[in-house]
C-alpha cells in the first residue's frame, strides 16, 4: 500500500467558482451580501427595508434562494428592484456555480450593493462561499438567545449579525444581553444591529453601515 | 444534506490522485475536518459508499481526524478549547475570542494499492 500526499479542501471546487465571482462582482463595483438564517427570521423583510432606508442611494439588485417558489423573488419585483429567483429543487443551501448562472440574469452595471438572500438554513450555507464580499446574518428574537452555542459555524463566520424582531422582545422569553454576550464570545469582530422589520426600529443604522462598507469598498466604476 | 455535493467533490479529488499515482484501488482516506464545521462524518462515509461504487475507491475507509475548535482569548491572549455552551476563558474568565483551530475541512492523504 502506498500513501498518496493530497492536502486539498474539500470545498475547493466550489471556492475556486465563488474567487471568479468574487472578481466578476469586484470588476462591476458591486458589494456583495450573502444573507444567511434560518427560514422566517425576516431576510426578504430586511431586504425591503434596507431598499427603504438606502433610498436610492446605492442601488440595489437582489438573488433570492429558496428551495421551490417565487414569492420572495415577487415581493423584490414588486420594489422595483432588479432580482432573480433561485430554486435550488432540494437543496438546502446556495452555492458558487448557482450564483455563477446568476449573475448573468442580473444587469450588473446598474447595481451597487447586491443582497443574496440564501436559503433559510443555519447550518449548509455556511461551508459554500459564493464570491461574496461579507456575509450577514439574521438573528430573531424568537429564536432565542441560545442559538449562538448551537449553531457556532455560522455565528463564528459572519461579519454581522442582524437581530430582527426586536418589537416581539416584550412577548417572548428573551435575554437580549444574553444574545449580545454569546455573539460578543464567539465573534468579536461581528457588528450587532437590533431592528424591527414590522417598526424600522434600528434599519437606519443598518443601512448605515452598509452604506459605511461601501464607501470602504468604494468600487473604481 | 449538504454533504452529497461536498462528498462528490473529496470522491472527484481522491480519483484524481489516485489515478495520478497510477493505483488500482483506494483503500484509505484520511480527512481532516474541524468541529465548528457542519459536515457530518456518517454522512459523509453514507454519500461515499454510494458514490463510489464502481470506482477504484469503491469499499475505501474513509477517517476522519476532528480537529477541536480552539479560541485565543481576547481579553488575555491565552489559549483554550471552548465547550459547547462554555465560551469562557479558564484562564482570565473572559468570554470567547479568536477562532483559532476547528474550521478545517481538507483531504489529507489517501492510502492506495
Amino acid at each position: 500500500m502506498k500513501k498518496v500526499e493530497v492536502v486539498t479542501d474539500i470545498m475547493s471546487a466550489n471556492d475556486q467558482i465563488a474567487q471568479e465571482n468574487a472578481e466578476t462582482l469586484r470588476a462591476h463595483g458591486i458589494l456583495t451580501v450573502n444573507l444567511m438564517a434560518s427560514p422566517g427570521a425576516g431576510k426578504t423583510s430586511l431586504i425591503l427595508e434596507t431598499a427603504r432606508a438606502l433610498d436610492g442611494r446605492l442601488r440595489l439588485g437582489v438573488i433570492e434562494g429558496d428551495v421551490a417558489s417565487r414569492i420572495d423573488a415577487d415581493k423584490v419585483a414588486a420594489a422595483g428592484i432588479p432580482v432573480v429567483q433561485i430554486n435550488t429543487g432540494g437543496a438546502c443551501h446556495l452555492d458558487a456555480p448557482m450564483i455563477r448562472q446568476a449573475l448573468r440574469a442580473l444587469p450588473l452595471d446598474e447595481i451597487d450593493l447586491l443582497i443574496v438572500e440564501n436559503v433559510g438554513n443555519l447550518i449548509c450555507p455556511v461551508e459554500f462561499r459564493l464570491g461574496e464580499t461579507l456575509r450577514v446574518m439574521i438573528a430573531s428574537v424568537p429564536e432565542g438567545h441560545d442559538k449562538p452555542y448551537k449553531y457556532p459555524g455560522i455565528f463564528t463566520a459572519v461579519e454581522a449579525v442582524v437581530i430582527n424582531k426586536m418589537d416581539l422582545a416584550p412577548y417572548v422569553d428573551f435575554d437580549l444581553g444574553a444574545l449580545h454576550e454569546a455573539i460578543r464570545g464567539m465573534n468579536p469582530r461581528a457588528e450587532i444591529f437590533e431592528v424591527s422589520c414590522r417598526t424600522g426600529e434600528g434599519i437606519g443604522r443598518w443601512a448605515e453601515w452598509l452604506w459605511a462598507q461601501w464607501q470602504a469598498y468604494r468600487p473604481a466604476k | 444534506m449538504h454533504e452529497l455535493p461536498v462528498t462528490e467533490q473529496i470522491l472527484k479529488v481522491v480519483l484524481d490522485h489516485a489515478r495520478k499515482a497510477e493505483a488500482h484501488r483506494v483503500v484509505h482516506v484520511n480527512l481532516v475536518i474541524g468541529d465548528l464545521t457542519t459536515f457530518v462524518d456518517e454522512s459523509i462515509q453514507f454519500y461515499f459508499d454510494f458514490l463510489s461504487r464502481g470506482t477504484e475507491a469503491e469499499g475505501a475507509t474513509l477517517h476522519i481526524r476532528r480537529i477541536p475548535a480552539r479560541v485565543r482569548c481576547h481579553a488575555c491572549g491565552g489559549e483554550f478549547a471552548p465547550d459547547g455552551v462554555d465560551w469562557r476563558c479558564p484562564h482570565c474568565g473572559g468570554l470567547g475570542g479568536e477562532v483559532l483551530a476547528g474550521r478545517e475541512s481538507y483531504i489529507e492523504s489517501i492510502e492506495v494499492e
